[in-house]
């Protein structure tokens, strides 16, 4: 190393990286807050289909989750099938599942409790209008196509 | 005094990085969006529906083969949001669109309603892509219909209303007018 000084040997004081893990500590805090966690093992294929006219979901533990799609195994078939939880669910399931939804939350968020539904693009509207049955007798009124936001059209 | 050794922290960095790297591959940014609906409750057997008159309809149908059918002509997803926003202002009063009505609301003043209703119907071969194209087409034109509402009497976008007295209001003028038939199985299963 090129010195200007004369005499002096003194050694180059070690940079301090103690600092450095507070920074990175603070990355994780703030993605620990705005990511949610996968709470569920998709076992449906699901691309969710695009639209321009999107709403947030607010209120994430007001959420729960329907999801519809073919299997991702393949030896399941292509048949789209219903996933509740963490497993595949019939139609008839749908009632107690969304009443075990409701019993898990608070006396007072029970009537504001969104059903989303994420449903793959591919799937036919016969099980999707089934499952918004099911839902209208459960009396789960509140429902979500889940999309993907797409820019607005240019046309 | 003895000095004391200084602990390397240096190592702390890279243990907070895993940790990083760890919530990263576990979480999913994507925030959850979509079209939200309001589902009507069961309907009662007893009951009768209730009585709508004819101009006052706009009959959507979507049949298994991802066609239109609006009013009974084939039409493209295109022109549907236009379709839909001159169903339910009915500007020029024409006598087969839907009744125009002028509604005093709370904090808008009087406003010139249509008792438009559209019936969207499809057939349990649709594919969900197509279904939530025409939701997203006719929830475009009623969100156009807010915000140029929302736009003359407040001066600002409907979804930059801040109070909240005032997006009711523009709601109770323009409402979700989308009524699902209830479903029937007209093209088989599939």
């Amino acid at each position: 190393m090129a010195r200007f000084k004369k005499g002096g040997s003194r050694s180059v004081p070690g940079i301090n990286t103690g600092s450095m893990s507070d920074i990175i500590f603070m990355f994780l805090f703030f993605f620990m807050v705005i990511t949610t966690i996968r709470e569920v093992t998709l076992e449906v294929k699901i691309v969710a289909p695009q639209a321009t006219e999107v709403q947030k979901l607010e209120k994430k533990s007001l959420v729960s989750f329907i999801y519809i799609g073919q299997p991702r195994k393949a030896s399941l078939g292509t048949e789209s099938r219903i996933q509740l939880n963490n497993q595949f669910a019939s139609v008839a399931d749908i009632q107690s599942f969304v009443a075990a939804e409701r019993a898990a939350r608070d006396e007072s968020e029970k009537n504001f409790i969104t059903t989303s539904l994420k449903v793959d693009k591919l799937t036919r509207m016969g099980v999707v209008t089934d499952v918004k049955q099911e839902l209208r007798k459960a009396g789960a009124f509140k429902i979500n196509y889940s999309t993907r936001k797409q820019g607005k059209k240019t046309d | 005094m003895k000095k004391m050794p200084e602990i390397n922290s240096g190592s702390m960095a890279d243990i907070s990085f895993l940790l990083l790297t760890f919530f990263l591959l576990t979480s999913s940014i994507d925030t959850d969006q979509g079209i939200t609906r309001k589902l009507p409750p069961p309907p009662d057997p007893n009951a009768d529906p209730p009585e709508v008159k004819e101009r006052n309809v706009l009959k959507v149908l979507v049949n298994k083969s991802d066609r239109l059918l609006v009013q009974g002509q084939p039409i493209d997803i295109r022109q549907l949001k236009d379709r839909a926003k001159e169903f339910l202002t009915n500007p020029q009063n024409d006598p087969n669109l839907p009744e125009v009505e002028e509604v005093t609301i709370n904090n808008l003043g009087t406003v010139r309603t249509t008792k438009g209703i559209i019936s969207l119907k499809n057939d349990r071969g649709t594919s969900y892509d197509m279904y939530i194209q025409v939701q997203n087409e006719l929830t475009a034109a009623i969100n156009e219909l807010r915000d140029e509402l929302s736009q003359q009497r407040f001066g600002a976008k409907f979804a930059d209303l801040t109070s909240t007295t005032q997006s009711e209001a523009v709601q109770k003028a323009i409402p979700i007018a989308i009524s699902e038939a209830e479903p029937e199985d007209i093209g088989g299963k599939k």
